[in-house]
């Protein structure tokens, strides 16, 4: 297995790794983690055209994903005093299930579809399919705000494993905006996260429901 | 690089209005501020410029109607603003600056012909917004602001999805053919995209964008965002931001128009228009808060911008009449229903009577906005409704025409009876004379945008006229 498989098969583990934990430090370190092997990704992938600008973008990468968004999280959970739990809606084991079941459905679709992939990463697409699975699922199933950004995270994360199919054909400069894009968003959540722990004391989505019909 | 400034310019106002020490300096700013970018845009619009960055940023015939409408709607929006001070929480620091940001955001999704651009673009005008839905700062708004800001998020993350896919379809890695609207329309190569792959990729883009619009079943975050924001950010959500989202989604429609899948595209188009106008219009009857009512409104009047599109024929053009109107109108409406609720403090309807006689212009506005809003000659949605309407006839899509009809009957049935109950009554000698005469700022904006709905419901003038033949052309439509 060559090092390209290793890192993606790492990205997989990682996200079930992030519904696995019951810790919500854990799960940050863990999505810190995955972005790290993420800004790795590219290098490895094009490493017979590694350029400056490459090199220069998978260290931009792995400072925003690796390190300043999971320190943005920390630091609004740290003010807004959340406790260290996760809260499942269901529970570990029935959702770590279902999560084996989705990334074998997303590997089984992945060979299906008509995607051509760079040379030794036959496992792209069912990785970022899969991650993108686990991340929807971590939005759905866990109740606290700061887990559900994570699952937002975990889906971007997919979607950019995914868009790794393409690199050359979408701009260097279009990728720094998308991730510069959910830099942003995780700023704006996190602050949003400091005010929900104000307002309701805890952080609970399932207390915002006063509105509706 | 004129292109350029327009994105610049509000982004720069942006970052200036957070440096500004008080809330009357940034209020000035504001004012100053939409008028420099609306001269700017007339300039521009009159002018022409050249694209900008490589092609990336270009103004085509969809692009200028949605750039002139936003432009407006702000300039509108930040002369109301000026009676901020009234709905209690004043002006305060954030809200400016997200606002010329927000501006600054949309501006950049009409001028983007790369599809990554639009992307980034979309995306950022979420993250402008979010903090303006979150400004009563309370447990409904953080509410709000959550639901918008994470829905709408996720959605969008799809539309990224959708547009690697576009990639894909275009060849991925191996092809030297750029995402930009002019080499896959204008220029013809989207006819070698791959089909599935491209119809997988419209999928998410629909799924993604149609978040961001508000369209049905994808619709939950709309009323909740649209109805906590304050008046001015309710204004520009509804009346521009769902336009911009549609812009979007028209992009993708280009692309499938442009690589022969242009009636899978108009199938769902169809669908999915039908199906947000009889769910809003299930919502809006018997609807209990008149701010969530104009939310609802803004789903269904979407539906019917979808719908449309999806027709073809002189359904296109009269679906860009309909965009721009709605943008007028609902504008109007949501700054009218900041109006009412400064003054009677609540949003439910039967908190509020009399509107007529406590603030008898806004009274007068609210119920000519309405008129407006739900397709009554003399204003301009009447006539962009009657040519939808006559696409659909002109094709014989009766099943179409009956469910349209239908919806746009029920949608008037009952707003009509919450309207009126609100407008008419006597309210009380004490609330009478309790209730100071209402600014110039509260009143003059939205008079401003009842005037230009009335117009285009009288006459269109030439270049306007000249511009939306061809954006429906550029959609496939009848010239």
């Amino acid at each position: 297995m060559g090092l390209i498989s290793l890192c993606l098969v790492l990205v997989v583990l990682l996200s079930v790794g992030v519904l696995a934990a019951s810790r919500l430090q854990t799960s940050i370190r863990l999505v810190a983690a995955q972005g790290v092997v993420l800004g790795l990704l590219p290098a490895l992938l094009h490493d017979r055209e590694l350029g400056v600008h490459l090199l220069v973008f998978a260290a931009g990468a792995i400072a925003v994903k690796g390190w300043l968004m999971p320190w943005l999280l920390l630091r609004a959970m740290r003010e807004a005093e959340v406790r260290r739990e996760v809260e499942p809606f269901i529970g570990f084991s029935a959702t770590l299930l279902l999560a084996g079941g989705l990334t074998g459905a997303a590997f089984l679709m992945a060979d299906e579809l008509p995607i051509p992939v760079p040379a030794d990463s036959q496992l792209l697409v069912g990785a970022a399919l899969s991650t993108l699975a686990i991340g929807a699922l971590v939005m759905v199933t866990r109740k606290k705000a700061v887990t559900q950004v994570l699952g937002y995270l975990l889906l971007e994360n997919g979607i950019y494993v995914f868009g790794q199919t393409l690199t050359g054909s979408v701009p260097e400069l279009v990728e720094l905006g998308i991730l510069l894009d959910v830099l942003a968003g995780v700023f704006v959540m996190g602050i949003a996260i400091f005010h929900i722990n104000r307002e309701f004391d805890h952080m609970s989505v399932p207390e915002l429901t006063a509105l509706r019909d | 690089m004129a292109l350029l400034a327009l994105v610049l310019l509000p982004a720069v106002l942006g970052l200036l209005a957070l440096a500004l020490p008080g809330s009357g300096a940034r209020r000035a700013l504001l004012v100053g501020g939409a008028l420099l970018q609306g001269a700017l845009v007339t300039v521009v619009l009159r002018d022409g410029a050249p694209p900008a960055l490589g092609g990336w940023l270009a103004l085509d015939a969809l692009g200028t109607l949605f750039l002139g409408t936003t432009t407006l709607l702000f300039v509108v929006v930040a002369l109301h603003a000026q009676a901020g001070v009234r709905g209690g929480a004043g002006v305060e620091r954030a809200f400016v600056p997200c606002l010329f940001w927000f501006l600054a955001a949309m501006t950049l999704v009409t001028l983007s012909q790369h599809l990554g651009v639009l992307w980034v673009a979309v995306e950022a005008t979420t993250l402008a917004s979010a903090p303006l839905v979150y400004h009563n700062r309370d447990a409904h708004a953080l509410e709000a602001a959550w639901k918008y800001l994470l829905l709408c998020s996720v959605g969008i993350a799809l539309a990224l999805l959708g547009t690697f896919l576009v990639a894909l379809a275009a060849g991925g890695a191996r092809s030297a053919v750029p995402l930009t609207l002019d080499a896959l329309v204008r220029q013809g190569h989207a006819g070698g995209l791959d089909p599935k792959l491209l119809a997988g990729a419209f999928v998410f883009l629909l799924v993604g964008y149609g978040t961001k619009m508000g369209l049905a079943p994808l619709h939950t975050w709309l009323p909740d965002a649209h109805s906590q924001a304050p008046a001015s950010a309710s204004a520009l959500l509804s009346g521009a931001l769902l336009s911009c989202a549609f812009l979007a989604l028209l992009r993708g429609w280009q692309l499938c128009q442009a690589a022969g899948l242009g009636p899978f595209a108009a199938r769902l188009f169809v669908f999915f228009g039908l199906l947000s106008m009889v769910l809003a219009a299930a919502f809006i009857v018997g609807q209990r808060d008149y701010k969530r009512l104009l939310a609802y409104s803004s789903m269904e009047h979407m539906g019917v911008l979808a719908l449309g599109v999806g027709v073809g024929g002189a359904a296109s053009y009269g679906a860009l009449l309909h965009a721009v109107n709605h943008s007028l109108a609902k504008g109007l409406l949501f700054l009218v229903a900041g109006n009412i609720l400064a003054v009677y403090g609540t949003r439910a309807t039967t908190g509020v009577r009399g509107v007529l006689r406590r603030l008898p212009l806004s009274g007068a506005l609210w119920l000519a906005g309405f008129f407006a809003l739900a397709g009554l000659p003399p204003f301009g949605l009447f006539v962009s409704e009657i040519t939808i309407l006559r696409g659909m006839v002109e094709q014989g899509r009766w099943w179409v025409v009956a469910l349209y009809l239908a919806a746009l009957a029920a949608v008037f049935a009952g707003m009509s009876s919450i309207v009126l109950r609100m407008a008419q009554g006597q309210p009380g000698e004490d609330e009478l004379r309790a209730t100071p005469p209402e600014p110039w700022s509260a009143t003059v904006p939205p008079l401003l945008l009842a005037a230009g709905v009335l117009l285009l419901g009288l006459w269109i003038p030439a270049p306007l006229d000249r511009l939306l033949h061809a954006a429906a052309v550029s959609l496939g439509g009848q010239p």
